[in-house]
């Protein structure tokens, strides 16, 4: 029977899960042209979740529901940039939505309940949360990549994100039913994670254990979407509304490291040796398919989409390193890559139009000499992508590098080092275009003249340049939470 | 106020960028005069340094230090010895002069190539004064930025594919040097330069973070094989980047060398000295014919950079091999001296020559020498600026260039009068590619109509190349007070280069 205790420590989900009702049928018995007060609403709803995340937060780990909910310092952190990224994904989406005929309360509910999802998934404790959290973040993307449902190119890059995803979860929970086997070999089986942990000391099917893994880590490999599992990331970023892209690649990564963090670190701690290597493999495969199948992209989002794969790998690079000082740079990487993303993904969203989705590298051509602040911002955003000093991104960078030399993978190191290298000429092409390039004759290019997207958008890009001059204080909370 | 001199001296230009973009497109001349005083503050500000550091006590001073990173223990680092004064001194006096340069010569967004060039000095600045590895690290990359956009928006016809392979080459190089600090974090736990410094490491470590540290920095002053990325750069760069790239940022990589190859890896350093000597008499030697066969007088300009920097390298590391083969460590030290002197008449002299080309070229606008003759004739002032120039970029005495190959030249017939040999015929390539140069360019008759409607220099131009001819002159007849400056810093690089470590 769960205690008035238990609740309390899942207040803001379930404040969001009552809101996101409450949403649904307000937007139900709302006239059509109210619905422009369901995005403020929205807002609120996540500001008010990231108060009660801060204010509610327990002096020590929490536990729920015995053990099945944890509330840690690390589940805090990324619960409040999953919201925080979140609010500005609706704030830049809103000029877009109503641009297409798109401003419905799906799309504002369905986002509320992703975020649900990532925060049952960061904060799991057990196998069954991990799942529950992992589905509803998935299906909630599943819709809302689909939400533009009369285009041919969304809907077929929803069903791919579909069979593929469902493809990723049988095979997770296929490793999570092998994994409980094996945590009853020897012992009663478990699905909690803390139980887990051990499991490797007591079992009698070790192999069967790692064979369970195997398949966590193909599951965990989808979702971050590190290459070869990575498929679906380009397919999806092109064919997904700009906004809902701008969503799967910011939350959605934050949810990504914290399911690897309560599955390996949580779950499979003891058998770090053998993800360890099977990470690192990931990662430079990431890194290098990442890197340089972006070089040749012509769309702007399909080569966000392989930044993004790069960048899986980075920090796939900190999560190798398989220790507090790994995880926080990994923690670190995710919220670094969160902003910027939004942030490059902002621009592109303010400088749409209906039937002009500004979704080619040459659509930029000239934005100088246009919009030099959109310009600058994107300048920003996109240094700050290819990890140039003094941006955010180039922190995240060395922090991830340093991770990795520190836990004694100095070839890791290199390969990073070496497709950071590569990974900067996609960026610099941009750049170039927007700077260097004359605007052509039937541009069309114009900025959104929503306020609170510009003023937002603004603070967002600027926040690159703020936080790579004073990164410590953020870089001490990622490393308290791992216990440092 | 006066404790922070130095965060004043990073923070004045970058900050001060932000007012010249904010003036806006709409008011050019504002964004101008706004950038001009912004320059010039600094370089008052840079003389006070002049008068708050004092030569004889040596060491570093004006010691700034905050924790950045608390949880890194990096730390907000500054400090200067002579070598960082003079250098400093030496940007914010270009610093001025390229922004006079640029007055009505870059017509197009001029509010953002000040606002670069003034972010560009300020963050070299920081380069010259941060003593903390990370942090100079940052400062170091983020050069790169200000200087990707100056060449990119207004540079050549080529100029996106030098400004690429500019951003990418250097970065390339640096990259390993970040591995290289965060190995040595391991090990020492800090980045500050000075535990570093007295860090103790095996051979095999030395070595290796030799070479690391060696591929950035070498690519930066650049040293034959990786200077090919300098001659597109100064060839597409407008006249102000040319300029601030030779005068300042080439000295940002043997700088980079004073600061960590010599006290972190002395052992490795010392055992190398042979491969740094070859490469720079390669640079002098070859580099040097490479100039003369020039048809494009800015290339023709940077190679004999290329060159000129060579004596810079080859400075350093004679005096490696005087002090620990030869255990001469008064030699060491006017060899080290000759390669600081170097350092800063290159900057003067090379800035000077781009200047003078960029006048021609706002005329003409063609760099090919072919296209020149007789300009003396039309333009005789301009005529004496760029002959007085033309001498010291051969290394006539009386003007700075002499001074430093010559203090280098002594120290290498010490160590080895072969390497003096070599190191001597730059006096005669030097003479040879420069004065043909000239040649072609000022005298004789006037075969190109155009060059016939060539306008004399204005008062602005005067300004510009005066300022530079007293900095040429002063120190190659008065050399004292910028030796003294850097006397007793000299002197501790040479005792760093004979320290064991093994």
């Amino acid at each position: 029977m769960p205690n008035f205790n238990d609740i309390l420590i899942l207040l803001p989900e379930f404040y969001l899960v009552a809101a996101a009702c409450l949403l649904l049928l307000l937007d139900a018995f709302m006239k059509p042209e109210q619905r422009s007060s369901l995005h403020w609403l929205s807002i609120l709803v996540l500001l008010v979740a990231i108060y009660l995340v801060i204010a509610g937060q327990p002096d020590f780990t929490a536990t729920a529901f015995g053990g099945m909910f944890v509330r840690d310092r690390v589940a805090e952190i990324l619960k409040v940039f999953a919201l925080g990224t979140t609010a500005l994904v609706m704030v830049y989406a809103r000029p877009y939505l109503i641009d297409r005929q798109l401003l419905k309360g799906e799309f504002y509910t369905l986002m509320i309940f992703a975020v649900i999802g990532i925060m049952l998934l960061v904060s799991a404790g057990n196998l069954v949360t991990v799942y529950l959290g992992l589905e509803l973040l998935s299906l909630s993307s599943y819709a809302l990549v689909a939400l533009n449902r009369d285009s041919g190119l969304s809907t077929e890059a929803a069903i791919k994100y579909f069979v593929l995803g469902a493809l990723a979860s049988g095979m997770l929970l296929y490793g999570m039913s092998m994994v409980y086997g094996a945590s009853g070999m020897g012992g009663a089986p478990s699905l909690a994670l803390s139980h887990l942990h051990d499991v490797i000391s007591y079992t009698t099917a070790p192999k069967l254990l790692l064979f369970g893994l195997i398949f966590m880590v193909v599951g965990i490999g989808f979702k971050l979407g590190a290459a070869p599992f990575h498929m679906w990331i380009p397919d999806v970023y092109q064919g997904a509304s700009t906004p809902v892209t701008t969503f799967i690649a910011s939350g959605s990564k934050l949810a990504a490291f914290g399911m690897a963090y309560r599955l390996l670190e949580g779950g499979m701690g003891d058998l770090s040796p053998h993800w360890q290597l099977m990470l690192a493999v990931l990662a430079v495969v990431s890194l290098a398919i990442g890197n340089l199948v972006a070089i040749v992209q012509t769309n702007l989002k399909r080569m966000l989409a392989y930044s993004t794969i790069s960048h899986m790998g980075y920090l796939l690079l900190g999560l190798a390193a398989a220790g507090p000082e790994g995880y926080a740079a990994a923690m670190f990487y995710a919220i670094c890559y969160s902003l910027m993303s939004v942030a490059a993904f902002g621009v592109i969203l303010a400088l749409t139009r209906s039937g002009f989705e500004c979704e080619e590298i040459a659509d930029l051509k000239g934005l100088n000499q246009k919009s030099p602040w959109m310009a600058f911002l994107m300048l920003l955003a996109m240094f700050s992508l290819a990890g140039v000093p003094p941006l955010f991104g180039f922190w995240a960078k060395v922090l991830v590098l340093e991770a990795a030399i520190h836990a004694g993978m100095l070839w890791l190191a290199v390969a990073g080092i070496v497709f950071a290298i590569i990974g900067l000429y996609y960026y610099l092409n941009v750049i170039k275009v927007m700077y260097f390039d004359k605007p052509a004759e039937d541009s069309v290019l114009q900025v959104k003249s929503d306020g609170s997207m510009r003023v937002m958008l603004s603070l967002n890009a600027l926040s690159l340049l703020v936080l790579g001059l004073y990164w410590g204080p953020l870089l001490s909370w990622c490393r308290e939470a791992f216990g440092l | 106020m006066f404790n922070h001199l130095l965060s004043l001296l990073i923070w004045l230009p970058v900050v001060g960028a932000i007012p010249v973009l904010l003036a806006g497109a709409s008011r050019p001349n504002m964004a101008r005069w706004l950038s001009l005083l912004v320059a010039v503050l600094t370089f008052a500000a840079s003389l006070l340094l002049l008068v708050q550091y004092h030569p004889d006590a040596g060491g570093m001073q004006l010691v700034e230090s905050y924790l950045w990173i608390p949880a890194w223990g990096v730390h907000y680092g500054l400090a200067v010895d002579g070598i960082s004064v003079a250098l400093i001194l030496m940007t914010t006096f270009v610093g001025i002069l390229v922004i006079a340069g640029a007055w009505e010569v870059i017509q197009d967004k001029p509010h953002q190539y000040m606002a670069a060039m003034l972010m560009l000095e300020g963050l070299l600045i920081g380069v010259f004064c941060a003593t903390d590895a990370l942090l100079f690290y940052a400062l170091f990359e983020a050069i790169l930025i200000p200087m990707f956009i100056l060449i990119g928006i207004w540079g050549g016809p080529r100029r996106v594919y030098a400004t690429l392979k500019f951003f990418i080459y250097t970065f390339f190089g640096s990259v390993f040097m970040l591995i290289a600090l965060l190995y040595l974090y391991q090990k020492a736990g800090t980045f500050d330069m000075a535990t570093l410094a007295a860090l103790p490491l095996t051979m095999k470590e030395q070595t290796w973070i030799f070479f690391a540290f060696l591929i950035a920095f070498a690519i930066k002053v650049p040293m034959v094989p990786v200077h090919t990325w300098l001659p597109d750069a100064h060839v597409e760069a407008p006249t102000g980047g040319s300029v601030v790239l030779a005068a300042v940022m080439l000295k940002v990589g043997t700088y980079g060398m004073l600061r960590f190859i010599l006290p972190i890896t002395p052992d490795a350093g010392g055992h190398f000295a042979w491969l740094i000597i070859g490469l720079s008499l390669v640079a002098i030697v070859y580099i040097g014919y490479v100039a003369l066969v020039q048809e494009d007088m800015k290339k023709l300009v940077a190679y004999s950079s290329v060159a000129h920097m060579g004596f810079v390298t080859l400075g350093i590391f004679i005096a490696f091999m005087l002090v620990r083969e030869q255990g001469n460590a008064e030699m060491a030290q006017l060899g080290m001296q000759g390669a600081l002197v170097q350092m800063i008449s290159h900057g003067f002299v090379s800035g000077a020559m781009f200047t003078c080309i960029g006048v021609m070229y706002d005329r003409l606008h063609t760099r090919q020498i072919k296209d020149y003759g007789g300009v003396i004739n039309v333009m005789p002032w301009f005529g004496f600026f760029y002959v007085l120039f033309a001498m010291a970029n051969s290394g006539l005495p009386g003007t700075s260039g002499f001074v430093g190959e010559f203090m280098v030249i002594m120290a290498s017939f010490t160590a080895n009068p072969w390497i003096a040999l070599f190191a001597a015929f730059t006096l005669i390539i030097g003479a040879a590619y420069t004065l043909w140069m000239v040649k072609r360019v000022l005298w004789g008759d006037i075969t190109n109509p155009h060059v016939a409607e060539m306008k004399e220099i204005n008062g602005r131009e005067t300004f510009v190349l005066t300022a530079f001819a007293a900095a040429v002159l002063a120190v190659g007849i008065w050399p004292q007070p910028l030796v003294h400056l850097m006397d007793s810093s000299a002197m501790q690089l040479v005792h760093q280069l004979a320290v064991h470590k093994i």
